[in-house]
């Protein structure tokens, strides 16, 4: 197995993927190295490609008219990196920051969107994977919303 | 309990305030001696009535460390009348006690397991007494994990306890706060985000949560997901108490009474009667 395919299988993100599909997804991917401070991408630009981080942390922020941007989550090693490639009209939604040097794979959206609509089995594998992901995030945010340590608080 | 308080149970003990600490601005630790008499030693988890003579008596959890004898400590927010002229009140105010009541965290049924202690907001201050106790007992647990949430970063409890924590190297702790702006360099997102990180194993995991019931029914749904049986996680829960003898029941939930049969339930035994509406 190639060192990147390997890379890409031993994120957490695809535990249990069959070793088939590896390089059909690695296919897709390539290396990043991103410096402290620097922006993965920026709310409206293209989401052409998601993240796999491997090391490192990475800050999403949404910037107010006028005030300081606020970090809405934090993602860490292990984690992933950007869901709005998977919805058209395929626009990030949110700024994101490397807290610290952070590594990522990033896959190519419409590469990986492509074979998704070839091989139904691996958009399903695709599908199991992110679908507990987005469904754990809007969970997180349902909890943030509540503001349950606040003095009126749930 | 103390012999007073099972002579009569209702009646109050003098307690004097020998120092108060502002925690954050509507938070504040009280440290209490009594006028007369000793202090009754407590177990973890256990709470007093404090009462504010003229306005009206409140359950408060302990925050002290129990191995400290001589002394309670409470940590108390201010939320209304009460505990608004609770957490007000200065060094050598008189205020009444009665206690301490209810059920403790499982510190010593934990020993030889993996101890995850997760607090959200407030619910650090009862958990406080667990975390002394565990860690001055290190050795006779598993793997040791701190998780903290609170709303913002400037509004995290006990802050110089949670950094003197940190820096021991036979705990993990983690912080996350809900909301920041870029200046804070920590973790952002909801505590039970934090669980996947903590590093136990979970079917020798004695999970201690406390925090606003949300949170702790999140929490109970990641640890569950994590592998924790239910039966090995613990919530403190919060209910309106008025006699906290297990008479006036104004403080039950479902078949139990949150001061006799709490605060510190096991989640398997309650877990169903949390969708319960008007409980």
């Amino acid at each position: 197995m190639e060192g990147l395919e390997r890379i890409v299988l031993e994120h957490p993100f695809f535990a249990g993927l069959e070793a088939k599909l590896g390089p059909v997804i690695t296919g897709c991917a390539r290396n990043h190295r991103f410096d402290p401070g620097q922006y993965l991408f920026h709310e409206g630009d293209p989401a052409d490609e998601f993240y796999l981080i491997r090391h490192g942390s990475v800050a999403l922020e949404i910037l107010p008219p006028g005030q300081p941007a606020v970090v809405i989550a934090t993602e860490q090693a292990g984690d992933i990196v950007g869901a709005s490639w998977l919805v058209a009209p395929y626009r990030w939604r949110f700024d994101a920051r490397a807290r610290e040097l952070t590594r990522a794979i990033g896959l190519d959206a419409r590469c990986l969107r492509d074979k998704c609509e070839a091989d139904n089995h691996l958009g399903y594998e695709m599908m199991k994977r992110f679908l507990p992901l987005v469904v754990g995030r809007l969970e997180e945010t349902r909890l943030q919303l509540l503001d349950v340590y606040g003095k009126h608080r749930a | 309990m103390s012999q007073a308080a099972l002579l009569d149970p209702l009646v109050p003990l003098a307690y004097r305030v020998r120092r108060t600490r502002r925690e954050l601005p509507d938070i504040a630790t009280l440290e209490l001696v009594p006028v007369a008499g000793e202090v009754p030693a407590f177990l973890p988890g256990q709470f007093n009535m404090l009462y504010a003579f003229g306005i009206g008596e409140v359950a408060i959890s302990m925050s002290g460390d129990p191995a400290q004898r001589g002394v309670f400590v409470h940590t108390v927010r201010d939320v209304g009348a009460i505990s608004g002229a609770i957490s007000r009140l200065g060094a050598g105010a008189i205020i009444g006690v009665r206690g301490p009541y209810g059920t403790a965290w499982p510190t010593t049924d934990a020993e030889g397991s993996d101890v995850l202690i997760i607090a959200g907001g407030l619910g650090l201050a009862p958990l406080r007494p667990a975390i002394y106790q565990v860690l001055a007992n290190r050795a006779r647990y598993g793997h040791v994990a701190i998780l903290y949430g609170a709303r913002s970063p400037s509004e995290i409890l006990y802050r110089a306890e949670l950094e003197r924590w940190r820096r021991q190297l036979d705990v993990q702790l983690a912080v996350t706060v809900d909301h920041a702006d870029a200046s804070w360099r920590g973790d952002v997102g909801v505590v039970p985000k934090l669980i996947p990180r903590a590093g136990f194993d979970p079917t020798n995991t004695i999970a201690l949560v406390c925090g606003p019931e949300v949170m702790m029914r999140f929490t109970a749904t990641a640890l569950l997901g994590a592998g924790v049986p239910a039966e090995q996680i613990h919530l403190s829960m919060e209910r309106d108490m008025k006699c906290a003898i297990g008479l006036c029941g104004h403080c039950q939930f479902g078949p139990d009474f949150v001061c006799k049969d709490g605060p510190v339930m096991r989640y398997d035994r309650i877990a169903g009667f949390f969708a319960v509406r008007e409980i």
